[in-house]
């Protein structure tokens, strides 16, 4: 059969119509839904993703034809989509129209997303449209809906769009225990994941299917009999080509059976998704931007390079200039304009700017009125931008797949070959984009690894499907474990998340009569009142918004001079942490402009423009700011041990390596360099691992305790993506000298032991992970963006919250959350082992009398970079000191 | 938290209305001259207070507050105790006082005079709790209540959890403190739970006109920190 023939005629008229064909992978799955299998399609930007996706959908509705709207024959909701960006959701809406309008389809098509107002959401509940787009938070509030039974019963596909960036948070986990209690209302469902090239696609098939069979799935529903709805899914009698139910669920092909017992996988083989690939069209045509002058050490700022972006933006259509953080975009942004003697249509879009400003960028953007846009993660993700010509990154790339999706974002034809430009700011990003080049020609992906689901997500999906209904521990455990995440759910970690939810779960049964979730005598566990659900649905997602407060633009009160009024408008948002560190006077660049701190009033950071000509005196801030990917640190490395590879590197390069090989050593691809000496009266120890700046933070961190045990009065440290550098006023290498095991002791893998506990204890970084953890978890109410602080004492300190835990229950099921958490997020601990680990017996100690030239570069951060450091009495005694200099003077 | 070591290294001298007041890290203040040791705001049971709201906060909050008083009382060993108010979240906080936790109390008390100031959140206290119950009192030119007053009595005080937060080069901490004008002080809340208000509100401005001096409590000592050091929140 001619896969073209499973397209009804009004569908291939329609393509007709348009002068298209159908693409082979949009009829791939058009077949594969028709065999009930659920599928991961992978293809480049381009590549028609979106409506491959809902292609299966459009013709099933079609030909199922308009549902009559009596209630007794009214139809449930036939697609669910999913997008990690409500404005993605809004998008995919309006594209899928115009096929659906053109063609005449009796089907409709809505969103709900936050913004969804509630009469529309009560009639979503009560008469569902065929096709739903939205976010995995609603998803999560709908499942816990009383009536969600019933609303997903006919659920027959969910697509899931931009898998592979959704997979990779506590969001996906969230989304993962949604779609495994969507299958278990709606056995009949597939699945569909639309994603970007991965490193292991497996990872995301498994995502897509109950990693159990569904048919030995115990539900909840159909034992306590409010469930038979199941079995209502009546298929449309002309929809004749639909696989037996039992084979629906998809599972790898030896697995179609339903083997019995408790293990059905059998052959220890976990059920997958189908896979459709893509090839990529033609090789995109990226290259480095070299420029004659030399680059400096140190910064991000590629000030040299801004005239050659500027001339490439004029000799393009319509260009992206991609940066990594917020900081990137606002000093790129500005620096263009100052050279915009064109008047050039430049924009600015970045996460933090207010919402109506990136609207209105991305509307000029979408009409085609704008000549280049300087962004940041933000338009990662797949927005249809219009017609990109060029990609330009300045920066590190930081990640080989990063890069590609960014450079996927020009050309959405995908057989043109896009074109884009690496630009690096200082001398070790040549190398790092020089890694990227030869990793976008192989094609190697460096996609993060599946994760591990979430407690605290769990925690509050337990939460949410109490809402739903009463149900049996054993099936909810069974039903979570088959989400892909999950699957290796211990019960004791699962009873750990129900007790939690009930009463907190600690030893101390001190909250029995208070409890939020209780067991019946029936077995069933229940929410105990209609409370407990509204706090639920304040406090869903995974997203923990409160840590951001607005900017204000201040107006001075003409009455008053030097008052400045909360009178103007909104600039965005920054990071509250930030803010913290602010005091009034402070300048800093933000919304494309240089601001002046003036306060923090009613929760809102109150600014004022500087005068012109302001340096902005705070250097930076962290938004936005990815680590490099291990992938590419070790091909940075390798680059950097092998001088044969140094021919491809532009001269500069080439000249500092050979510099630095005379005046010290390059260390091999395994190694660790580790120089020492002295500068000033400070005696310095400089090393490179190259495991980006999380990592080498908490190093820092640890290796600063360590010298403080050993006597050598350490001072401070700076860290960025490549190595770090500690400054003592002990003398580090004569230390070294007498005692030869020293550097080998200093670096050892247990520093992750009893030193890592000490300074979690009172690590901010630490406590701020908690804090996210107890929010997701539910343990404290979530505070909103703008909602004002209700006077002390209404809302309790997470950090306090942990010192009690942390002494009293170590082993809490919320400290473990935040243990697994700071593994790979902001102390990123694990990689941190891989890299003691790597280097044990390989650390290479040099001595010198001065600066090594790879030295430099971490040395120029001193100053630039914030001290880091957690030692509340250093801060102290430096206050105390200032009063006794006043004192004094 | 560093364990404590002996007295001289924890505690910090100031002069109060005449007389030497020493300041403790956990929060306590001792006046030698009355054998007396005070604390303000110890929130016994907040934990439990939440959970009753269904924020299962955990319970061990009063437990870790009472460490901290018994390690003040047993190293200072002073004849009368004065807790400033608040020492229980709520009115129903020592009804919900666990098993432990009581004994640790009465042995704390043992041998001691005991004086509870009633606060806000603690307007009536049971005769369970032991020790007496007053509204205010005095310990010779000193005034002891809760809630500060204005005017040029001295005074001791609590109520208002005094929090300073101090940003040097980019780093900030915020630590609980005791203000003090030399006339008046507030003291820091000592309860585990008890959250602080940021020395720099409005709220402190009437009691120091003349302004005040911090006394921040660090990790390993207190530290004295000129107002207009402090940060705003």
């Amino acid at each position: 059969m001619s896969q073209a023939s499973l397209l009804p005629k009004i569908f291939r008229d329609w393509f007709k119509i348009r002068g298209w064909a159908p693409r082979e992978h949009q009829l791939d799955l058009l077949a594969k839904a028709r065999e009930g299998r659920s599928v991961l399609l992978v293809a480049p930007t381009g590549a028609g993703k979106t409506l491959a996706g809902f292609l299966p959908s459009l013709v099933e509705l079609a030909e199922k034809g308009p549902g009559r709207g009596t209630a007794k024959d009214r139809r449930g909701l036939h697609t669910l989509y999913i997008s990690p960006l409500k404005a993605l959701a809004t998008d995919i809406a309006r594209n899928l129209e115009t096929p659906v309008q053109e063609m005449g389809l009796p089907i409709r098509i809505e969103t709900r997303t936050g913004d969804t107002p509630s009469h529309k959401r009560a009639r979503q509940i009560e008469r569902p449209p065929d096709i739903l787009l939205t976010t995995p938070e609603q998803l999560a509030l709908l499942l816990a809906h009383a009536e969600a039974r019933d609303f997903f019963k006919d659920l027959r596909r969910v697509v899931l769009d931009e898998l592979h960036s959704l997979v990779t948070s506590k969001r996906g986990d969230l989304l993962s225990l949604g779609l495994a209690r969507l299958m278990a209302i709606a056995p009949e469902a597939t699945a569909v994941g639309l994603s970007a090239t991965v490193r292991e696609p497996d990872d995301l098939r498994r995502y897509l299917v109950a990693q159990r069979d569904a048919d030995s799935l115990p539900l909840a529903g159909r034992d306590e009999g409010w469930g038979s709805e199941s079995q209502d899914a009546v298929l449309d009698p002309g929809n004749t080509k639909v696989a037996p139910a039992s084979n629906r669920l998809t599972r790898a092909p030896s697995l179609t059976t339903p083997t019995p017992g408790p293990s059905p996988q059998g052959g220890g083989e976990a059920p997958m998704a189908d896979l459709v690939v893509v090839q990529g069209g033609a090789q995109p045509d990226i290259r480095m931007l070299e420029l004659d002058e030399r680059l400096p050490l140190a910064g991000h700022t590629a000030s040299l390079s801004m005239p050659a972006i500027y001339d490439l933006i004029r000799a393009h259509k319509t260009t992206l200039v991609f940066v990594n953080t917020r900081l990137q975009a606002e000093y790129t942004f500005q620096e263009l304009w100052k050279l915009n003697d064109d008047n050039l249509a430049i924009a600015l879009h970045h996460g933090s700017l207010d919402v109506s400003q990136r609207r209105r960028v991305e509307e000029a953007m979408a009409a085609g009125k704008l000549k280049a846009v300087v962004c940041t993660a933000t338009l990662d993700l797949g927005i249809d931008w219009g017609d990109v010509d060029l990609v330009v990154n300045v920066g590190a790339p930081k990640g080989a797949s990063r890069i590609m999706q960014r450079i996927g974002r020009s050309n959405h034809r995908m057989d043109e070959p896009s074109e884009a430009y690496l630009v690096p700011a200082n001398r070790f990003e040549i190398l790092e984009c020089r890694a990227a080049l030869d990793a976008v020609h192989e094609a190697a992906q460096d996609t993060p690894d599946a994760r591990t689901g979430a407690l605290d997500v769990l925690c509050q999906h337990i939460l949410g499907m109490a809402c739903a209904g009463p149900f049996k521990l054993d099936d909810l455990y069974e039903e979570v474990r088959s989400a892909a995440p999950y699957a290796g759910l211990t019960w004791e970690d699962f009873e750990a998340c129900v007790a939690f939810v009930a009463t907190g779960g600690y030893a101390l049964r001190a909250y029995e009569r208070f409890a939020k979730i209780v067991k019946g005598k029936d077995d069933l566990w229940r929410v105990r009142d209609a409370k407990v659900a509204q706090q639920y649905r304040l406090n869903v997602g995974t997203i923990v918004e409160s840590s951001m407060i607005k900017v204000r633009l201040g107006k001075s009160a003409r009455s008053r001079p030097g008052t400045v009024l909360p009178r103007g408008r909104i600039l965005g948002e920054i990071e509250e942490y930030f803010a913290e560190t602010l005091t009034p006077g402070d300048t800093f660049l933000f919304a494309g402009e240089v601001l002046r701190f003036e306060g923090i009033s009613e929760d809102e950071a109150l600014v004022t423009r500087a005068g012109s000509g302001t340096d902005p005196m705070i250097p930076s801030y962290e938004g936005g700011k990815f680590p490099l990917s291990t992938f590419l640190a070790a091909r940075v490395r390798a680059i950097l041990a092998d001088p044969f590879e140094w021919d491809r590197l532009p001269p500069q390069m080439t000249e500092w390596l050979l510099q630095q090989r005379r005046r010290s050593i390059v260390p091999g691809p395994r190694d660790l360099l580790v120089e020492t000496f002295p500068r000033g009266n400070r005696f310095y120890m400089t090393c490179f691992p190259f495991e980006g700046r999380l990592a080498h933070q908490t190093l820092g961190m640890l290796l600063t305790r360590r010298l403080e045990r050993a006597k050598l009065k350490p001072l401070g440290f700076v860290a960025n993506d490549y190595g770090i550098a500690v400054y003592a006023s002990g003398d580090i290498a004569a230390r070294a000298g007498r005692d030869p095991g020293f550097l080998d002791d200093l670096f050892s893998e247990d520093m992750l032991g009893d030193d890592l506990e000490d300074w979690l204890a009172e690590s901010s970084l630490m406590k701020r992970t908690f804090r996210q953890c107890a929010v997701i978890a539910g343990l404290i109410e979530r505070r909103f963006p703008g909602e004002k602080k209700t006077g002390r004492q209404v809302t309790i300190s997470t950090d306090l919250v942990y010192d009690v835990l942390r002494k009293h229950e170590p082993d809490h099921v919320l400290l473990r959350a935040a243990r697994a958490d700071a593994a790979t997020g902001l102390l990123d601990v694990r990689r941190l082992g891989m890299m003691l680990e790597r280097i044990r017996g390989r650390i290479i100690h040099k001595p010198l009398d001065r600066v090594s030239p790879l030295s430099v570069s971490v040395m120029l951060e001193i100053g630039r970079e914030r001290v880091y450091s957690d030692n509340a009495d250093e801060i102290l005694a430096e206050a105390e000191a200032a009063l006794l200099d006043e004192a004094l003077a | 938290m560093t364990a404590l070591r002996k007295n001289k290294q924890t505690t910090h001298e100031i002069d109060l209305a005449g007389q030497l007041a020493l300041l403790d890290l956990t929060g306590a203040m001792v006046l030698p001259a009355h054998d007396a040791l005070l604390v303000a705001d110890l929130h016994f049971e907040k934990g439990s207070s939440f959970a009753r709201r269904g924020m299962m906060l955990p319970p061990y909050d009063t437990r870790e507050t009472l460490i901290a008083l018994s390690d003040a009382v047993f190293r200072f060993d002073p004849k009368i105790v004065v807790a400033l108010g608040d020492s229980f979240h709520d009115i129903g906080g020592p009804d919900r006082l666990g098993e432990e936790e009581r004994a640790t109390l009465a042995e704390v008390q043992k041998g001691r005079e005991w004086i509870w100031v009633t606060g806000n959140h603690d307007r009536i206290l049971p005769d369970s709790i032991g020790g007496q119950v007053v509204e205010e009192m005095a310990l010779g030119s000193l005034t002891l209540r809760h809630e500060p007053a204005t005017g040029e009595q001295a005074e001791i005080a609590g109520h208002l959890h005094p929090v300073g937060k101090v940003v040097m080069r980019g780093r900030a901490t915020r630590r609980r403190c005791f203000l003090t004008d030399g006339r008046r002080c507030v003291m820091p809340a000592l309860g585990a739970y008890a959250g602080g208000l940021n020395a720099c509100d409005a709220a402190f401005k009437p009691l120091f006109p003349q302004g005040f001096t911090a006394h921040l409590i660090g990790t390993e000592r207190i530290f004295a920190i000129a107002r207009a050091m402090l940060c705003r929140d």
